[in-house]
């Protein structure tokens, strides 16, 4: 069970050139808008043809410009999650559902009965999707890929239209659905904490190239390149200077940093995440003199941008602290040092 | 006044209503089918397309009239041809009344099934595609319904324009009471002929069905969909 792919399309200013391998279970593709994401899985899914390329789907051929082979959507037994959920607005719950099955005629009604209860969605089989809540009509669109028992099934950007809440919600939902799907999955999204709760392995898109495949946790932990740093999240960037193995200096923030990982010749940033800066009482190793320049308030977190008081020229850093209340202001308890744990200093290449 | 309906002829009515049915079942499904053909062309060739087919909108309706006589004229190939190989008359015939109107209705089908089908969330088409949904059960079953309304009010507007008719009927049908003369054209004829009472009977006529047209398009593209109300 695997997908395999190796797809060039141009188009006017911008050419997607992607090459992914996927493993068994949940991958995801991260990437920021315009990067040639979506293009990727609508290329799966015969939506899209590529200019050139293959592409193999649990060792079936699906697509191969060479040896002109391009299987129709219909054949490729691929289920797709539309953004909006794409459901037909005339037909109701049950005749949606019903367009999905694939099999023997006999047995429809008895297997759209079972999906709907599967999905929760007794009651509303005579419903419009018009007339249905957000989160019914995703259980509806995902009853409606799922009966025809796909045997990979491609997600885009499913919860980029929701707000907090239902959003929160239908997440759990759908990993509740999803667990006991035997297939493989690929989810698209630009959100950094969807792809990590959803996905063990992740491709990272940039420009409508793919820069970096790996484990989630891995690529988090250790992104590697610059922009991969920024795609999971991470704020702070500082060119370098090497100094020794484990010792670089960060031009940007002009601090001297011993790193756990070893420092490479073709290291030329060094990132940090807002998070994992600690407060310190003493200046010593890894530790910079405190300035704040702006503070922000979120719901949970203080944010605060920062820079090296005791530089010149310092760049500014993001720093995120927890809330104890809501009564606390992020004025109230600045620490004077900020302590860069060595294991935390992400070292990365252009 | 009983006296003036009893006396009226009305086969003008009959053969325009009969006229105007047979030619928008022609109109409806030869405008889908182009409506749909046009939506997987490529734009340059769409804009081409689409002039050519739109062109019977625009031009007078005698320039129609006048093309077909051109074509169907039993002194010339193709009118010969029909009438030799199928017996078909057209110039003169009701026949003629039907594909004069035809034309003259199918532009405002198409152009209303096209808007329509533009309307369409593309992704719908994909989703029916990756269900495994074959194409004629997609445009059927799901793009059919969905551009609904759109198609509803081509209909309704290609039957009142397809009954209306009148300059490319007078050309290629011709005005022969009982056969080939629709209201349209007795309004005509009585009114050159000085019968302003016979030619102001089928005005009111022409007016209330008219009328019953547009209020059944309002009614039938208002059905499913809020009616937006600018306050």
């Amino acid at each position: 069970m695997a997908i395999e792919l190796d797809i060039q399309k141009n188009f006017k200013g911008f050419s997607l050139n992607v090459k992914l391998k996927g493993q068994n279970g949940a991958m995801g593709i991260l990437g920021a808008s315009g990067s040639g994401k979506s293009m990727t899985l609508r290329s799966i899914a015969g939506i899209e043809t590529p200019d050139s390329g293959k592409i193999i789907i649990n060792g079936k051929t699906v697509f191969d410009s060479q040896a002109k082979i391009n299987l129709k959507p219909q054949e490729r037994r691929v289920g797709y999650l539309f953004q909006n959920y794409a459901l037909f607005p005339t037909m109701t719950v049950e005749k949606n559902i019903a367009c999905g099955y694939r099999g023997n005629k006999s047995e429809l009604s008895q297997k759209v009965a079972d999906y709907i209860k599967r999905y929760h969605l007794e009651g509303l089989e005579k419903h419009l999707p018009s007339q249905l809540s957000g989160g019914q009509q995703q259980r509806v669109a995902l009853a409606r890929m799922m009966i025809g028992e796909p045997e990979v099934i491609l997600l885009d950007e499913p919860f980029s239209a929701l707000d907090g809440y239902l959003k929160d919600i239908l997440q759990r939902d759908m990993q509740n659905f999803l667990k006991d799907y035997k297939g493989d999955m690929i989810m698209v999204t630009h959100s950094r904490d969807e792809a990590y709760k959803f996905c063990s392995q992740l491709t990272l898109l940039h420009n409508g190239k793919e820069i970096l495949t790996g484990e989630t946790r891995e690529i988090f932990g250790n992104p590697q390149y610059l922009e991969t740093a920024k795609l999971t999240g991470c704020k702070n960037f500082s060119a370098v200077q090497k100094m020794g193995s484990h010792e670089l200096y960060a031009l940007d923030w002009e601090l001297l940093l011993r790193t756990e990982q070893e420092v490479t010749e073709d290291i030329t940033h060094v990132g940090i995440r807002g998070h994992w800066m600690r407060p310190a009482d003493a200046a010593g190793e890894n530790t910079m003199e405190v300035q704040v320049e702006e503070y922000i308030e979120n719901t949970f977190e203080h944010q605060y941008l920062i820079c090296n008081k005791a530089a010149k020229e310092s760049g500014t850093l993001w720093w995120m602290c927890q809330k104890k209340n809501f009564q606390e202001t992020p004025q109230e308890n600045v620490p004077k040092y900020l302590y860069f744990p060595p294991e935390h200093v992400m070292l990365l290449k252009k | 006044m009983g006296e003036f309906l009893s006396e009226i002829n009305w086969s003008p009515l009959w053969i325009s209503l009969k006229t105007g049915v047979v030619a928008t079942v022609i109109a409806f499904f030869l405008g889908v089918f182009c409506a749909r053909k046009i939506m997987k062309l490529k734009p340059g060739a769409r804009a081409v397309l689409d002039g050519i087919l739109t062109m019977p909108l625009v031009l007078p309706p005698t320039v129609a009239g006048f093309c077909l006589l051109l074509l169907f004229s039993l002194k010339r190939p193709f009118g010969s041809f029909l009438l030799e190989n199928f017996d078909i008359k057209v110039v003169q015939t009701w026949t003629g009344c039907v594909i004069a109107a035809s034309v003259i209705a199918f532009p405002l089908m198409y152009r209303n099934a096209r808007a329509a089908f533009e309307q369409v969330d593309v992704n719908l088409i994909y989703a029916g595609r990756t269900l495994g949904m074959s194409e004629g059960r997609i445009f059927w079953k799901v793009i059919m319904p969905a551009a609904g309304p759109g198609i509803a009010s081509g209909t309704v507007l290609a039957f009142a324009r397809a009954i209306g008719e009148y300059g490319a009927t007078s050309m290629l049908a011709g005005n022969i009471l009982g056969k080939t003369r629709t209201v349209s054209v007795a309004i005509a004829s009585e009114t050159a002929a000085g019968n302003f009472d016979m030619a102001g009977f089928w005005v009111v006529v022409i007016i209330l069905i008219s009328f019953l047209v547009v209020a059944t398009i309002n009614i039938v593209s208002g059905r499913g969909m809020q009616t937006r109300r600018w306050i």
